[in-house]
């Protein structure tokens, strides 16, 4: 590998407090607050409009917010030019200029910071190992591969040593296949350089794969903010759940008290609920696939919760089999091991859902 | 995998295309070399032999770099191409600039108003201009009155330079503007993102990308000036090189080798400039916008550079608009000399045209309509044999139809003249005397626009739309009748439309080739007119006429079009 030396500068942190954007009557950003850590390779994540890419270019000053302040390293940058900020944006489209080659992109930005010549050729030729390009640097960009012209557009950026990275939809441009190699590299380079980025992506499996925390975004709004694993296992409210991998969800409403008190899941089913759940108002009921198990109608679970349930659906998956199951008005999905010679349960057959109390989650909209 | 033996595969197999395709090539490929490869091919030889006799020999090109009248005319139709271009851009550059990198109201209509000249052949705006710059000009007058000096706008190679520059503009216009629009804004913002502003920024992405859209307008503003044949005559500028073919062959006549001479100088100069601007533009479609990407960035001008801007822009416009101005007063004028309006107005001149000159326009339409015809139909034949069969040589077919951009009008003329003057019909009359000459030499003239046009149509067709018309059961033949066409139809319509307006006001050609009044199309009445100080009423009226009749053709077609898209659910 190529001795890059991490920055020569701390990282910084970056800050956007109480962000607000409209585009006419479109609330597009509403009341936008996040605290991005010094070093942090951090995510926004969320379907497309919710305001994610609105943000980034927020940050990068191409927007301008109606309300709130965006701080890096600690100083408000509200008002500054994009071409003054000092953060690095790699575009979704790499934006590589056509007229110039790919050496000539990646110096543009020392060459407007005023660096030497020999000192421009030295770090342009850093930046291009550094993304290990460096026998391409005459090519032209309509030359190059689209991963190829990826990793231009990333050493074009880092090239300048900007203080923050920011990374619009870096990876949608490619094939599948690439896509997991290049957000390998890019972690690597991020790990490298100990620069501060923030990635935006709808696609979750590249958030979780590569970013520290992510902010999940819907409607403008930050949802939740956390690291993958926390945004998976304890979702804030619906639409994480919903987001981040299969969520089951089961709406009804909680019926009686003490030792008689239970979910009444629409369509008729009850589940028992134990004495210390906490169900708050207005919730239902969550659970991911793998967390529940199809048995037979007859087999009970021990402390384990049942649902009685009609098979409609059944898929496999390679390593489990995804089973469709209507539990009264509702298709809830069941993930199981897949074990050769064990029987599979039929479409149409009459089943059980048993689940762990420990696996219930209640949210709500 | 099964192997299939490659013998029993059918022997049509083996062949490029089928016979049908075979013989619609062939039969484009005999057109084109009787209408276009012969009579240039019979310029190329008269110049390069000796008159009399057969021989090879330079000596006609001696005699052409010896005459010291031939040797000014080349410089000054450079120089007056040159400068043109010069002109043209310092109109364009800040229409386009402003129209597209700047919150502007109004940007649609400069856009518009900015293809008024083109809808209007060069020379009859001369005239206009000569009433409004000239000597004695409107504003000549007005400039004499207050402070008593006038300005040469219209003298000598000036007028011509003038009177060019505020028609060809568009086309530089055009194209930069396209060039800005297609600039993705990412470009521009990453950029900034790097630290990059201002003027610096516009010095180092914005017009580099933007340069290939104004070389293509550029070269096609020179070359089209250097091939116009009827403004310097009409302005009485007779020592530039079209004129001096037209005049050598009109009186010394169609043996005189110099004339020839002067063709083969022509289209060198054309295809050179064309040459230069291919390999500057060669490898360099920047074209980077992206799906929704957006161009660039549009800003507020502050109030300052809003009295600017609107200062420059209706100046211009003032210009552009002036040889229609010119041109409208003119036909309603009873006599206009010395002052800066019109004595009194009559509609005279319009019952004039209507009346005995309404041959002129009948002619017109016949002309302009069997030319667009032709067009369309080898428009369409090329354009599907290049693109959806493995004819071998199919691109010589598009290369060849392309290759008239580069013939100028006169020396095809001249050409046709030399070629089919020995043709006779059986009663004796030359072919070339034929008013069908000049519907063929307009339709090669106008083939390559018609050509571009169905070409982009069939290109934004998938294949496979075909193919599930072929997998149905339909023959090439009938999928080509039944899904190709009817979803080419627009490109076909304004493939129609360009070569039918721009065949409908030609006259560098048709001046060649008219050889009695009764032949005669518009543009060579409206030039017959012009001629002369009381034809100039009636001429002007034609002239009205001519521009309506093509500015309601382009109006119409926009209209088809547009409800057509709107239909297939292909606008936006």
């Amino acid at each position: 590998m190529n001795a890059i030396a991490p920055l020569t500068t701390p990282a910084v942190s970056v800050d956007i407090e109480g962000v607000n954007l409209s585009y006419g009557d479109n609330h597009v950003l509403k009341t936008v607050d996040l605290a991005i850590r010094p070093g942090e390779f951090f995510a926004f994540l969320g379907p497309s409009g919710c305001g994610k890419t609105t943000l980034l270019r927020l940050i990068a000053g191409f927007n301008q917010a109606d309300t709130g302040r965006v701080l890096i390293g600690g100083k408000d940058i509200s008002g500054l030019p994009p071409w003054k900020r000092d953060v690095g944006m790699v575009f979704q489209s790499y934006a590589l200029w056509p007229h110039m080659t790919v050496a000539r992109n990646v110096a543009f930005g020392l060459e407007e910071r005023g660096v030497g010549r020999e000192e421009v050729k030295r770090r342009v030729a850093i930046a291009l190992d550094l993304v290990g390009l460096g026998h391409l640097a005459e090519r032209r960009p309509s030359q190059l591969s689209g991963g190829q012209q990826q990793r231009v557009a990333v050493a074009r950026t880092v090239a300048v040593e900007p203080k923050v990275l920011l990374l619009d939809e870096p990876l949608s441009n490619l094939d599948a296949k690439m896509r997991v190699q290049v957000r390998r590299e890019l972690r690597d380079l991020q790990q490298r350089l100990g620069l501060t980025t923030i990635f935006v992506t709808h696609d979750q499996e590249e958030a979780n794969t590569i970013c520290d925390r992510i902010a999940v975004m819907n409607d403008g709004m930050v949802q939740q903010v956390g690291t993958p694993m926390e945004l998976y296992e304890r979702p804030a409210n619906l639409f994480v759940a919903n987001f981040l991998g299969t969520a089951n969800i089961l709406d009804g409403h909680v019926v009686g008290a003490g030792a008689e008190r239970h979910f009444a899941i629409d369509g008729g089913i009850r589940l028992p609920l134990s004495e210390d759940a906490i169900v708050p108002a207005g919730a239902k009921l969550v659970f991911r696939p793998q967390h529940a198990a199809l048995t037979s109608p007859a087999a009970l679970a021990g402390d384990g919760l049942a649902l009685p349930c009609v098979v409609a659906h059944r898929e496999f998956l390679g390593a489990s089999v995804r089973y469709g199951v209507q539990v009264g008005e509702t298709e809830v999905a069941v993930d199981m091991p897949f074990q050769s010679g064990r029987d599979l349960h039929e479409i149409g057959a009459q089943a059980t859902v048993t689940l762990s109390p420990h696996a219930l989650i209640w949210l709500s909209d | 995998m099964t192997a299939i033996p490659t013998a029993t595969l059918p022997r049509a197999r083996r062949l490029s295309a089928t016979p049908g395709q075979i013989a619609l090539a062939l039969a484009i490929a005999a057109f084109l070399l009787l209408f276009l490869g012969l009579p240039v091919g019979t310029v190329l030889y008269v110049a390069f032999t000796e008159k009399g006799t057969s021989n090879f020999t330079l000596v006609n090109f001696y005699d052409f770099v010896r005459t010291e009248l031939f040797m000014r005319s080349l410089w000054n139709s450079f120089y007056v191409s040159a400068m043109s271009v010069v002109w043209a851009s310092v109109f364009a550059l800040p229409l386009a600039y402003l129209t597209t990198r700047f919150v502007f109201r109004g940007a649609m209509l400069v856009q518009t108003l900015g293809f008024l000249p083109l809808i209007m052949p060069p020379f009859v705006g001369a005239v206009a201009m000569q009433l409004f710059f000239g000597r004695n000009g409107s504003i000549n007058l007005l400039l004499d009155d207050w402070f008593g000096f006038k300005i040469g706008f219209m003298e000598g190679l000036n007028g011509v330079i003038f009177v060019q520059s505020v028609h060809y503009f568009p086309f530089i216009l055009i194209n930069l503007s396209a060039a800005l629009r297609n600039i993705d804004r990412a470009m521009e913002e990453a950029a900034q993102n790097l630290g990059s502003s201002g003027f610096r920024l516009f010095r180092r992405i914005v017009f580099p990308l933007a340069l290939p859209g104004y070389l293509a307008g550029a070269s096609l503003v020179f070359v089209k000036v250097f091939d116009d044949l009827a403004t310097p005559l009409l302005l009485n500028v007779k020592d530039m090189l079209a004129p001096q073919a037209y005049l050598r062959v009109t009186s010394i006549g169609i043996a005189d080798p110099m004339g020839y001479v002067i063709s083969v100088v022509l289209i060198v100069a054309s295809v050179v400039a064309m040459w230069l601007s291919a390999l500057a533009l060669k490898g360099r479609d920047y074209a980077t916008t992206q799906r929704g990407g957006g161009g660039l960035a549009r800003r507020t001008m502050t109030r300052g550079e809003a009295i600017l801007g609107y200062g420059v822009v209706i100046l211009i416009l003032a210009l552009v608009l002036a040889p229609h101005l010119g041109l409208l007063l003119l036909s309603f004028a009873t006599i206009w000399s010395f002052s800066p309006l019109p004595d009194a107005f009559t509609t005279a001149h319009y019952a004039r045209v209507f009346g005995e000159s309404s041959i002129y326009i009948k002619n017109t339409l016949i002309y302009a309509s069997i030319a667009g015809g032709i067009d369309i139909v080898l428009g369409v034949a090329i354009a599907y044999l290049v693109l959806r069969t493995k004819l071998i040589g199919r691109e010589w077919l598009d290369w060849a139809a392309s290759a008239a951009l580069a013939i100028p009008g006169v020396v095809l003329g001249i050409g046709y003249l030399r070629t089919f003057y020995g043709i006779t019909l059986p009663d004796g009359t030359p072919l070339a005397s034929l008013w069908i000459t000049i519907v063929l030499a307009l339709a090669i003239r106008r083939l390559p626009y018609a050509l571009r046009a169905c070409y982009a149509a069939l290109q934004q067709i998938s294949v496979s739309l075909e193919e599930a018309a072929e997998n149905l059961g339909a023959t090439k033949a009938r999928t080509v009748r039944r899904i190709v066409v009817p979803l080419m139809a627009g490109g076909i319509l304004a493939g129609f439309v360009t070569s039918f307006s721009t065949a409908a006001v030609e006259l560098s050609a048709t001046l060649m080739l008219v050889q009695s009044n009764s032949d005669a199309p518009l543009a060579y009445g409206l030039y017959v007119f012009m001629q002369s100080a009381a034809g100039r009423g009636p001429g002007a009226a034609l002239g009205v006429v001519a521009v309506l009749l093509v500015a309601l053709c382009t109006f119409l077609s926009h209209l088809i079009i547009e409800r057509s898209q709107k239909a297939k659910g292909m606008g936006h």
